[in-house]
């Protein structure tokens, strides 16, 4: 188990004082005026040596990112933007960040802003997380009052942090709809390339990151690339902030070493699976977007990128979805299809379409009111929608579905043959 | 997605005008953004509008597209593909019951039930005495509190179906409920206590100056090390305005 000096958000539950008094004693601001005086190459260098890989669910290495800003800035200004659309079911991790742990950002905003030579950055909050803006509105008005960001702050770069807000809409959590949205449009995906670092916000420089990503960069400069990198596994490396919910005894939030066994997060943090470990039946790892893992799997699978990528599922935003053998999965996972539908921006055909179709040929499937040659159909068709849409919304509704033939088809044969016996009598 | 369609004419108001603190606040908030890029106050207006009023209209909708010089419809696209913006009119309280998959596996069935016999029937729906309506979200992001539900700005967090049926009842009757979790728990912490973040050298100030090892105390007094931070800010900076622009 990862040591408490090891965690990097120390006040992740709120405990103790939120505000820039509280966040100081924890060790937050303390000597940022050195870290920029490495400079941005050496930031940069950092945090690619840190082995840091992005928090937002795709797991791109977060150095390597920033060094794709141009190294000069020329007509354009750059732009930082913060990912705080969080979203993902089973996501609850930067909520606890920005109302409980908020300077851990801003600071990460000011030096992230640095290291790709942004003078602004834009928070997109999510609209629903009100309380959660609010403390972290009155964080950076803590930050701005003790001048430790705004113009001629005490760190000597010009830097301007807002914090912009949605208005409920899942896709926005997509780069480029976030951007779009930001500048006041529907969120809807803009195609890549150009990426963000050449064309993003109001057509300049940018990069996204997620609140997590942001978060931890000061920290890691402060203690050192080795030290960050020591924390987990090769490729893998440093804390993480699990979201455990579903049917354990106690769910929670918690900051984790990356690589922990899934088991050994559950029985030690949540105080087991309800029922025992017996009485697991699926988790779903990473956000409502990847593949289940029956028990077979769980039992001694490693939550990490490259772990759960070798069992055909992936961390995502490490929110771990626990169900016990009490649940009826087929509907577990058409009320996913249903998020999916509800949540499409309807820009590409295969999604718009490809969602709802998915979504009634499952709800006849809890039913059991389907062909068994319809699960091959269901299983056809999302490969069609998979990688054939401009954002990745269309993976991830074909991923839960097909996780679910993978590892539940004879669940689903058999609620079939059920119904048809009972529609037969 | 979902068609979403501004409610019929019968039921619009004449007219839309911020009050003046908050016409106040919409310059602020635009100001935050760059010049000619007034456009990104879209949501941000739209939802102050939506606090104002209750709900989204079509004289709002109007209002918003001349404070920003925006096309009419491109604000009629941003509040209709937005989901948080309700296009008709709702209860004093609107409650959102999350029912997705992680706060469904632990009883939201129970909340929407409770929702619908003490609320209505049917979602969307102003109750009897028009205090309340009641709709189903996707996914509000407390999935370990869950099940849950929003009522205004505000969290209701560990719920079931009685306790839901209590906070209805208080608010009906015009008592104060506490947000957050309703039961023991203060934030997402596993239930009867925490047990990480116990270290008490963790909160006494000692990790101050603990962590240097990057960054060795003598480059702070270094002249040259404030070389290409105060350089690169004076070459770099000329487009950028503080908020407010007041300077």
């Amino acid at each position: 188990m990862l040591s408490d000096k090891d965690r990097i958000f120390t006040n992740l539950y709120g405990f103790q004082d939120p505000g820039l008094e509280g966040a100081k004693k924890r060790g937050q601001w303390d000597n940022t005026k050195a870290i920029l005086a490495l400079g941005p190459e050496a930031i940069v260098d950092i945090m690619k040596k840190s082995g840091l890989r992005g928090r937002g669910g795709a797991g791109f290495p977060t150095g390597l990112k920033w060094s794709f800003m141009p190294k000069e800035v020329k007509e354009r200004p750059h732009y930082l933007v913060v990912n705080a659309d969080e979203s993902e079911p089973g996501t609850c991790k930067d909520r606890d960040i920005m109302r409980n742990d908020p300077h851990t950002l801003v600071e990460g905003c000011l030096v992230a802003s640095f290291a790709m030579r942004a003078h602004a950055c834009y928070i997109y909050v999510r609209g629903e997380f009100i309380r959660e803006r609010e403390a972290l509105q009155r964080a950076v008005d803590e930050a701005y009052a003790a001048n430790l960001i705004g113009k001629n702050n005490i760190h000597g770069w010009d830097f301007d942090l807002y914090v912009h807000h949605g208005a409920g809409a899942y896709i926005c959590g997509e780069e480029t709809a976030l951007l779009e949205s930001l500048e006041g449009k529907k969120g809807q995906p803009r195609l890549k390339p150009p990426f963000p670092a050449n064309v993003g916000l109001y057509g300049c420089p940018t990069t996204v990151n997620n609140v997590e990503s942001i978060a931890v960069a000061p920290t890691i400069i402060r203690r050192g690339a080795d030290w960050f990198a020591g924390i987990g596994r090769p490729n893998n490396t440093g804390t993480k902030v699990f979201c455990i919910s579903g049917h354990v005894n106690k769910p929670c939030n918690v900051e984790e070493e990356m690589g922990i066994s899934l088991r050994e997060l559950i029985d030690k943090h949540c105080g087991g699976v309800r029922g025992g470990w017996d009485n697991l039946l699926a988790v779903i790892p990473g956000g409502a977007s990847v593949p289940l893992l029956p028990k077979s799997i769980c039992d001694d699978v490693l939550m990490d990128f490259d772990s759960l990528k070798a069992v055909q599922s992936g961390l995502g935003t490490a929110a771990v979805i626990v169900m016990d053998k009490s649940t009826d999965v087929i509907k577990a996972i058409q009320r996913l299809a249903y998020f999916y539908k509800h949540e499409s921006c309807g820009q590409c055909t295969p999604c718009r379409e490809g969602t709802g179709w998915m979504w009634r040929v499952m709800t006849r499937m809890v039913k059991g009111d389907a062909k068994v040659a319809e699960i091959d159909l269901l299983q056809e068709v999302s490969k069609e929608i998979e990688g054939h849409t401009i954002c990745a919304l269309g993976d991830a509704a074909a991923w839960p579905i097909q996780g679910l033939i993978r590892h539940f088809r004879p669940e689903i044969e058999k609620r079939i043959a059920d119904f048809s016996r009972m529609a037969a009598e | 997605m979902s068609l979403r369609r501004l409610a019929p004419p019968e039921i619009q108001p004449p007219s839309f005008a911020f009050n003046a603190e908050n016409a106040e606040w919409a310059k602020m908030t635009i100001a935050k953004y760059p010049p000619g890029r007034q456009a990104s106050a879209v949501i941000s207006l739209l939802w102050r509008g939506q606090e104002q009023e209750g709900w989204v209209t079509h004289p709002m909708v109007e209002s918003v597209a001349k404070m920003l010089g925006m096309p009419f419809i491109r604000v009629l696209e941003v509040a209709t593909f937005y989901t948080m913006f309700n296009l008709e009119p709702v209860g004093t309280y609107l409650v959102q019951v999350c029912t997705t998959t992680p706060c469904w596996l632990r009883g939201s069935d129970a909340v929407v039930d409770a929702c619908k016999k003490h609320i209505h029937a049917h979602q969307h729906t102003v109750s009897a005495d028009g205090k309340f309506s009641w709709m189903e979200v996707e996914c509000l992001g407390a999935c370990v509190n869950a099940p849950m539900l929003q009522i205004g700005k505000d969290f209701y967090e560990d719920i079931d179906g009685p306790i839901t049926e209590r906070l209805i009842a208080d608010l009906r009757a015009g008592r104060e409920i506490k947000p957050g979790p309703q039961n023991s728990r203060t934030s997402s912490e596993p239930e009867g206590g925490a047990l990480t973040l116990t270290d008490p050298s963790l909160y006494d100030g000692s990790v101050i100056g603990q962590y240097h090892k990057q960054v060795p105390e003598a480059s702070v007094t270094d002249a040259e090390a404030k070389a290409p931070t105060q350089a690169a800010s004076d070459r770099e900076a000329p487009v950028q305005k503080p908020p407010g622009a007041a300077t």
